[in-house]
Order: C-alpha cells, then structure tokens, then sequence
C-alpha cells in the first residue's frame, strides 16, 4: 500500500510529477488549475529529485520549453485551462509532428473566449480532434477522480513513450479542485544521461557524439512526397493505439436496457444518476471511456446490441455525442444532455433527461 | 607544376571545419548565412564542444541550419527557439545552447520570448541575424526594416503612419540584467568576419562560465530580398543598416 493521503486533484497532479521522475514541468498560471504550479514551486523537487520547475511568460513558451524539454529525451509536462490550452496548440501540433513524448493536463473551464472559471467539458473536440492544425492525435485520458490524476500521470508518460507522441490528462475544474482520499505512487528516480541514451540515444538532441549521426528534432518536411510518407507513418500509429490502448469502465451494464455514455466529472454524476435511475425501475448502465484517443467505439457499438437508447452525458453542448453516434452508426437512438458554461449536471436533471429523450422520445 | 602538385596537406593555409557538414547550401548565393554559419562551426570546433553543443533553428531562412552543421538540433516553432534553449539548458546545464534567429522570428514574432529569456539570464547564446527582410517568405516588411526600404509589404516604401518604427531590439536586450554580453556585429569581409568570430568564441566561453545570456546581432544582407547584387549589397548595408544599427559591443560583463 502506497503513502494515503487526503489531496485536491490539482496538488496530486503535481506530487505524482515529483514522483514519477518528471525532469522538467513548465506552466503558467490560470484558475482553476494554478496549484500544479504552486504545489512544486512549495515542493521544491529541484532539491529532492532535481526536477526543473519553470513559470514560462505565456502558456505558447510553456509549450515550447516543453517542446525542447521532450526533444532531449526528458521527461517534460506543462499543465493548464482552457484558455491557456487555446495558445498551448502550436507547441502541441509541433510535439505531435515531431514525434515528441510530453505530458499536457488541461484542466477544463467553461468557454468560449475567456468564459467561466467553472468546470466544464467543452474541450473535447480541441483536445481528440485536433485543436492544432494538420492530421495528428493526441493520447487523451479522462480521469474521473482523485486517485486516477495521480495515476494518470505515470500511464501518461508511459503512453507518451511508448508511441513517442504528446499524451494529454483531460479533466476539468471539478476534479482538479475536488479533495479525495488518493494512494500515492512509489517515487520512480529521474531517469540518467546513460538511461536516456539507451532508451532515446537515436532521436534524442543530448549532443552529437562521434558514434552517431547528428539528432533533429523538427516537424519540417518541404518535399512533399516524403512529408506524405510520413504521414502515412503516423496516421499507422494512430492506428496500432485505436488497436491497442482503449481504456473503458463499464458500470451496471449487464443487465441494462438504456446506457449512458460519460467521461471524467460527467461520469461520476452519472454513477450516482444510475442508482436514481434503478430505484425507479429503469435498467439503465454506464460506459465510461477512460481513453478519449483512443475511444472505445467497439465496445459502446457491442452495448448498441443490447441497449435500446444511448444518453451521451457531457458538460458541452454535445461533443463527444458525434462519437458515440459513429460508434453505433446510428441503429439505436442516442441523444446528449449535459449543462454547460460552468454549470455541473445533477443526477436527477439525467435521470429526467433519459426518460424524456430516450425512453419516452 | 600540377595542381596535384600543390594540393599537399603542409600547404594547407585554409581548411573547411568537420562541424560543416557537405549538403548543398539552399541559401541564395551572396547571403551571409553562410559566413555565419561557417564561423559558428569553427569556434564549435576550436572549442572542442561538438558533442556538448545543441543548436536551434528557427522559422525563416535559416530554418534548415540543422543540414549544414554536424551537431543535434532542435527546429523551433516560429519565434519560440528562446523557450526551446530556455529548457533545453536547464535540463541539460553541462551543455551548450545556442538560438539562431532572423529579425522576424526573434524580433517580432517571438519577442516576448527572447525578452523573458534574456531577463531571466538562461546560459545561452543567441544568434540574430538582421537583414530587415523577411527571405523565406519571398522579402515582406521586418520589424527592422528601414524606413523607406521597399519590401513587398511595403512596396512604397516603409511607412511610419503606416508601418511603425524600425525595432533596436539589441538596444532593448541590452538593458536586460539577465543578459551579459550584448554585440552587433557584421560579417560582409574578413575584418568584420575575425571580430565576429572573436564574439562568438566569447558569447560560448560566458555561456560555460554560467554568466547568463549572451546576444549576438549580426548585420547581413539579403540581396535577393534587396533585389541588389550582392556586392551592391554590401555597400547599401554599410550606407544605409549600419547607420541605424551601429556595430559594437553594447555590454560586456
């Protein structure tokens, strides 16, 4: 059993940084995420890990040094809100193209435009379908409490690595500033020069030596023949990811004739929408995509077969309900219902929304 | 006697640095890229630093640096190589860390950039590179573009009312206390090539030394973007850039 302790979600992103042998976090203040960055600057992991810490002058820097963080092989993440994560996409794109590993946390707030310091989930589509320019993906990972910030960090890098690309924690204000009891995770060490060479040593820019080819780091390709080579590359491993690393939780669905389909916060409200729901007869489950990139399309299509009607519960005015309609290419009705704009859905305003639109509808 | 003769190892006066690598050049014959990169190479060799030194490369012309020296590069998005270097530095603090920026990437897309690199004082050193055109994009307004000079932005001219001053940003730099050597410095002759060389050779010592950040403004030409000879080239740099941006070193601590 690791150390218990009772954290907000934003404090354990941070200390699961310190632990996971993170060398460099770069960030810049924005509520409601502005505690990763205060937690390690109170923490001081330079002193105990030599993890650099750095408050960038803009989230676009941020990204940057995280950008040039990634390109030595480190371990490198910056962490933000949907404002911030708006200017964090040029960095983003840029990672992706140059096959980076980092970790990026948004902690979602309300939009558009500066909006709402409350939660919400209105980046979806930023964050699974681009928010950058060109055809690229990101690893994208919706904790729905407390313990799985903490955990997430580590799966991230790990994913980050693996498939060299950009992972990114998509939570939101609610998770990022609720307390809960978490376990925290062992303290992994800072991975050394020798290490880094061993695993990176053919992309990472740690100095050219005599017994290889110079490393770069770039997403420039001006022949366009190869950059279409290229990005038959890694739209193939966009797709061993589909293959391999959907993440799903499923919640009361043996028996259920109606299902909701919800993430991170919206996902938590829906457990308890699942038991109002039961108390009065209806037999309604819960599929929570874990992974938002890769989604679990499969196994809601498999749900498609059993169910009579989808809820697609989301703090957006309907993003992710695209999803989840492609998943069973529309043999069963599905419709959304999530408040917006910072307001957090109740569990009773679901229950209502699912007899009037999917079971009365 | 044959030229086969001549070609001997003892009568080598002049040799290319092995930190320049063979690939053809796309730089337009007449740019002082060239020279500049040429001179970097030799001071990373002089220095013995090739295997401790990472370069990154910007947005514009000189964003394919990365094929002509034999060190590992980083290729920063437009403007940000300050924040690349600014990590890459800190992570790697036993390194050498250099920028090579033009006056678009450095001096307007990316300024705050570079300014909060400069104020915090990263152990860098920063390459500008001045010719007051944007090259790769075909010779549009910089931010120092002259007034009057023609670009195809400002094809009358640049215009005050219309366009703004020119930007001194080394003169801006220069008054940042992160920053411990801040010099302009040209490279159109062999003169002008030593002292630059000399700066360099410097700006990389700083950097070990962890005196903080060390700038290096070089005025060049563009004589494509200028639609000049390269010769006229240089003379119209001397009249009419070194005027406005005088050579010499504006701090050296």
């Amino acid at each position: 059993m690791g150390e218990l302790r009772l954290m907000k979600g934003n404090e354990v992103i941070a200390e699961a940084a310190i632990r996971a042998g993170v060398d460099g976090y770069f960030g810049y203040p924005i509520t409601p995420q502005s505690e990763v960055l205060e937690t390690l600057m109170a923490r001081m992991p330079w002193e105990e890990t030599g993890m650099v810490v750095l408050q960038a002058e803009s989230e676009v820097a941020a990204i940057n040094m995280v950008y040039g963080g990634a390109s030595c092989g480190k371990k490198v993440m910056t962490s933000s809100s949907s404002p911030g994560m708006s200017l964090k996409m040029e960095g983003i794109t840029y990672l992706a193209g140059a096959e980076l590993p980092c970790l990026v946390v948004n902690v979602v707030r309300g939009g558009p435009g500066l909006g709402t310091i409350q939660p919400a989930q209105s980046d979806y589509f930023q964050s699974v379908k681009g928010g950058g320019h060109g055809d690229y993906k990101l690893i994208v990972l919706a904790p729905n409490s407390v313990q799985e910030m903490n955990d997430f960090v580590g799966l991230g890098f790990d994913l980050a690595f693996k498939y060299l690309n950009p992972a990114m924690i998509l939570t939101d204000g609610m998770i990022g500033q609720m307390m809960e009891k978490v376990e925290l995770a062992d303290f992994t060490p800072r991975w050394t020069e020798e290490e880094i060479i061993a695993k990176s040593g053919t992309w990472a820019t740690t100095g050219k030596t005599k017994n290889r080819e110079r490393n770069i780091s770039t997403s420039l390709e001006l022949d366009s023949a190869k950059q279409e080579i290229f990005n038959h590359k890694l739209q193939a491993k966009y797709k061993t990811i589909e293959e391999n690393e959907v993440r799903y939780e499923k919640f009361m669905c043996d028996d259920a004739e109606y299902l909701f389909v919800a993430y991170g916060s919206s996902s938590r409200i829906c457990q308890k929408s699942v038991e109002l729901a039961r108390e009065k007869g209806i037999k309604v489950g819960l599929l929570r995509p874990i992974t938002l990139f890769p989604f679990p399309s499969k196994q809601i299509n498999e749900m498609a077969d059993q169910v009579k009607g989808i809820l697609s519960v989301e703090m957006s005015a309907g993003q992710m309900i695209e999803d989840v309609k492609l998943a069973v290419n529309c043999r069963i009705p599905v419709e959304h219902f999530g408040r917006y704009g910072g307001i957090i859905t109740s569990p009773e305003e679901i229950v209502e929304a699912l007899e009037q639109k999917i079971i009365g509808g | 006697m044959d030229v086969k003769d001549i070609i001997k190892p003892e009568n080598l006066v002049y040799g290319k640095s092995d930190v320049i690598l063979d690939n053809v050049m796309h730089y337009c014959p007449g740019c002082t890229h060239g020279t500049i990169h040429k001179v970097i190479a030799e001071v990373i060799e002089e220095m013995g630093i090739q295997d401790k030194t990472i370069g990154i490369s910007p947005v514009g012309c000189s964003v394919l640096a990365y094929n002509y020296l034999d060190i590992d590069w980083q290729q920063a998005a437009h403007g940000r190589a300050p924040a690349l270097a600014t990590a890459t530095k800190r992570l790697m603090p036993e390194k050498y860390v250099f920028t090579y920026q033009g006056d678009g990437d450095l001096a307007s897309i990316g300024t705050a950039e570079i300014m909060h690199a400069c104020n915090r004082g990263e152990n860098i050193v920063v390459f500008f590179v001045n010719n007051a055109i944007y090259g790769m994009t075909g010779g549009q307004m910089a931010p120092t573009t002259l007034i009057g000079m023609k670009t195809a932005t400002t094809p009358y001219g640049r215009n005050v009312e219309l366009n703004g001053h020119p930007l001194k940003i080394t003169e801006l730099i220069a008054q940042l206390p992160g920053t411990c050597y801040v010099t302009r410095q040209s490279a159109e002759a062999a003169g002008p090539v030593r002292k630059l060389k000399k700066a360099v050779r410097k700006a990389f010592e700083n950097s070990a030394q962890k005196k903080g950040t060390s700038f290096i403004e070089i005025v060049g030409t563009c004589n494509s973007g200028w639609k000049m000879s390269p010769v006229k080239s240089n003379e119209w740099m001397k009249e009419n850039m070194f005027p406005m941006y005088p050579l010499g070193d504006m701090k050296d601590e």
